[in-house]
């Protein structure tokens, strides 16, 4: 074996071995994807089959020709011809910190490929999805990763994942320019197509509702958080590149584009993705239709005591506290014979992040001897010592 | 690292003894203008030469090579480029093509040129700097491609280095190429049955490496093959062209260590000529070092024209160790003891 090539084989390996592979994984990835050519290289190095590895490498350049880690490897490669490497991306003179995302960038990649989500399991947030939300999009940014999901008769079904780049500074976005991205459940809200666009956000972007009715009551802010593409001079970005945004590459967005409905596909983006089995989502589920069909049920029965104590002491809807509220909501219902609460199309979602808490939106049909009102209502309800209450209500 | 890319300055592989005494002063003579920088009338007398021999390949070589000094770089390609088509066995061209094409910055092409050269020739040796130079070079584009650095400063000064080296390339004494003998186009390479013939201008050339190679492992090898008379070989020859053998082998100097091989050598799985050297040249340049000794050197069997000597081998690198007893048939050809069979066993 070429002396040269032991150090970077030795790199490479400890790579490459550090991630080790998930047995059973959800639907593999195209034979052609970009994660797949790389790890392909990867084991060639690996396997000390270096002319292989370098073939696999320009092959992925042929059809990623602005790849920087494929560059990266290759120049390793060639180089480990003629002289001994120390390290991955042995560039003399290079700058470090451009070395460290590259490699942060490899390791997102093999981690994404070797450890697939199991079949089966379901990212916990997706709890029930309309049957008009076709897809439903989850970002992982401490893997970064995005996972689109298909709504399959109210089952979400994997479909595809892709690589991003998230927040120079991580996530959970508080302020304005914290460069971070914000953590918890969003949607699509607008499509701005590439002509509208500086070329940095490459093939378009999607717009996101960051910050949402919880974020707003946290008193964060900022905004302009998207879905976006790359500048032309790269097919990739690092791990963590952008001002809170969730990057793809160009041909990644030009594939999730397909899949996205504006104004409905759900973005839930999460610090670290938990994933449960069909069982336990299903479990979670029923536990939390059950706690609103308690309170439809409660508001039904005019009983204003076991209606209002579905409802956080720190609620707050736009405009009242939970004192207003209850002042409000016990004369509104003594003036009532009856009233009937329908709620239908229901989506429910739980949100990342340290709170737990679930967002659930609904179509609300009030009717009452004295009014009727139909209205999409959006509730943010939070487990407080394993009772969940309603933090937020208000118009969606 | 700055490319230095070196020129092959003569077709070595071409048999002299097919050129006439009157083509081999017209060859030298243009020699001679392209070295005193007469560019242009080497380029008439070339161009006068191969009028009548339109495919001799020594005389569109050094077309080749006057264009190249002329900076023609474009007509130089083109006449490298047609001389590999014609001439595929032959690995200066492809050197020298690439030379041109790394001039002009197409590395990729150049690694592709300079890949060929060495299939057809596993040991030239020009071809293997200049490949190394190419591969730094393609490293370097991959990081700033990698890395976004912006190199356009540094790539402008590997073109003007480069130009510098075209000029002097063929001005320097002639290389030769590592093994060092002639070889006729399409011809089977014979390690050493022409080793001692001169190169083209011989006052210039070196001895045949081969002979180099030899006289500078052990002052045991030190009598060169040159030195040696056609006169029958003795136990002692045969004795000290073992030693030789496993020196040039624990060097890792292969095309010295190939060139103890007779051209009737049976290679050990029957397998043609080409793919055992190649194999070997692989098994030989793999490990960091090689050691290996031989002792208990005995001739069991000579009879002037042919010896059968066993010996104990001691091999060991980073990776083997191996003893065992070694048998070698030799025979004597031009004037030289060489293997003509290799076994493991007494």
């Amino acid at each position: 074996m070429n002396p040269n090539l032991r150090a970077l084989l030795l790199a490479f390996v400890v790579l490459a071995t550090s991630i080790p592979s998930v047995a059973k994984s959800i639907r593999p990835e195209p034979e052609t994807s970009t994660d797949v050519l790389l790890n392909h290289a990867f084991e060639e190095i690996a396997g000390q089959r270096f002319t292989a590895a370098l073939g696999d490498i320009e092959a992925l350049l042929r059809i990623r020709p602005n790849f920087r880690l494929a560059h990266l490897i290759k120049g390793d490669l060639l180089l480990a011809k003629v002289r001994p490497l120390a390290t991955l991306g042995d560039a003399p003179n290079a700058p470090a910190d451009r070395i460290v995302d590259l490699r942060e960038e490899a390791v997102a990649r093999l981690r994404a490929h070797r450890q697939r989500p199991a079949e089966g399991q379901i990212p916990r947030y997706l709890l029930q999805l309309l049957p008009e939300q076709k897809y439903a999009i989850v970002v992982d940014t401490g893997r970064s990763r995005l996972y689109l999901f298909q709504n399959e008769g109210g089952t979400p079904r994997f479909v595809e994942d892709y690589y991003i780049s998230s927040g120079k500074r991580g996530a959970v976005k508080l302020r304005e320019g914290d460069e971070k991205t914000p953590i918890g459940v969003y949607h699509v809200t607008s499509s701005l197509p590439r002509k509208k666009l500086s070329d940095f956000y490459g093939n378009g972007a999607f717009p996101i509702n960051y910050p949402n009715e919880w974020d707003r009551r946290q008193g964060r802010n900022g905004s302009g958080i998207w879905l976006h593409g790359t500048p032309s001079n790269t097919y990739s970005r690092p791990p963590r590149a952008s001002n809170g945004c969730v990057v793809l590459s160009n041909p990644d967005l030009d594939a999730l584009t397909k899949f996205l409905q504006i104004g409905l596909t759900p973005v839930i983006i999460s610090e670290a993705v938990e994933w449960l089995s069909t069982e336990d989502w299903n479990a979670e589920r029923k536990t939390f239709l059950n706690a609103i069909e308690k309170w439809r049920g409660d508001w039904e029965s005019r009983d204003t005591d076991r209606y209002l104590d579905h409802y956080a002491r720190n609620f707050a809807s736009k405009d009242e506290n939970l004192a207003a509220w209850s002042r409000h909501k016990r004369q509104v219902n003594s003036s009532k014979s009856w009233i009937k609460v329908g709620v239908s199309n229901v989506s429910l979602f739980r949100s990342p992040g340290k709170e737990d808490m679930m967002v659930v939106t609904f179509d609300q049909d009030y009717r009452s001897n004295n009014l009727s009102n139909v209205m999409k209502k959006r509730q943010y309800w939070l487990n407080e010592g394993g009772r969940w209450r309603i933090v937020y209500e208000g118009a969606a | 690292m700055r490319p230095a890319l070196r020129l092959a300055a003569l077709i070595l592989g071409l048999s002299l003894s097919a050129l006439t005494h009157a083509q081999t002063d017209d060859i030298q003579n243009i020699n001679r203008l392209v070295k005193q920088g007469q560019h242009a009338q080497a380029l008439d007398r070339v161009n006068q030469y191969l009028a009548t021999r339109p495919r001799d390949a020594q005389g569109r070589f050094l077309k080749g090579l006057i264009l190249a000094e002329q900076n023609k770089v474009a007509d130089a390609i083109d006449v490298f480029s047609k001389l590999t088509q014609d001439y595929p066995e032959l690995p200066e061209p492809y050197n020298n093509l690439a030379v041109l094409y790394a001039g002009q910055g197409q590395y990729e092409k150049a690694r592709q040129s300079l890949e060929m050269s060495i299939r057809t020739h596993p040991s030239y040796a020009t071809a293997y700097e200049n490949l190394g130079d190419v591969y730094t070079k393609l490293a370097s584009q991959s990081y700033d491609k990698a890395l976004q650095l912006d190199s356009s400063n540094t790539a402008a000064k590997t073109k003007l280095s480069l130009v510098r080296e075209l000029i002097s390339g063929v001005t320097r004494p002639p290389r030769l190429s590592a093994r060092g003998e002639p070889v006729k186009p399409g011809e089977a390479a014979r390690p050493t049955a022409i080793a001692a013939a001169p190169a083209s201008n011989s006052t210039e050339s070196k001895p045949a490496v081969e002979t180099k190679a030899a006289a500078e492992t052990k002052p045991a090898a030190a009598k060169a093959p040159e030195a040696q008379s056609e006169k029958a070989g003795t136990p002692e020859d045969a004795i000290k062209t073992v030693h030789a053998w496993a020196a040039a082998w624990a060097k890792k100097d292969v095309d010295a260590y190939l060139a103890f091989y007779a051209p009737d050598f049976k290679t050990p799985k029957g397998e043609p000529r080409g793919a055992w050297e190649k194999g070997r040249r692989q098994r030989i340049l793999a490990p960091k070092h090689i050691e290996v000794s031989v002792d208990a050197v005995k001739v069991k069997t000579i009879d002037g024209s042919s010896a059968t000597v066993s010996f104990r081998q001691r091999y060991r690198s980073d990776t083997i160790k191996a003893d065992s007893g070694k048998t070698l048939v030799m025979v004597r050809v031009s004037g030289k003891w060489l293997i003509q069979q290799e076994r493991v066993g007494n």
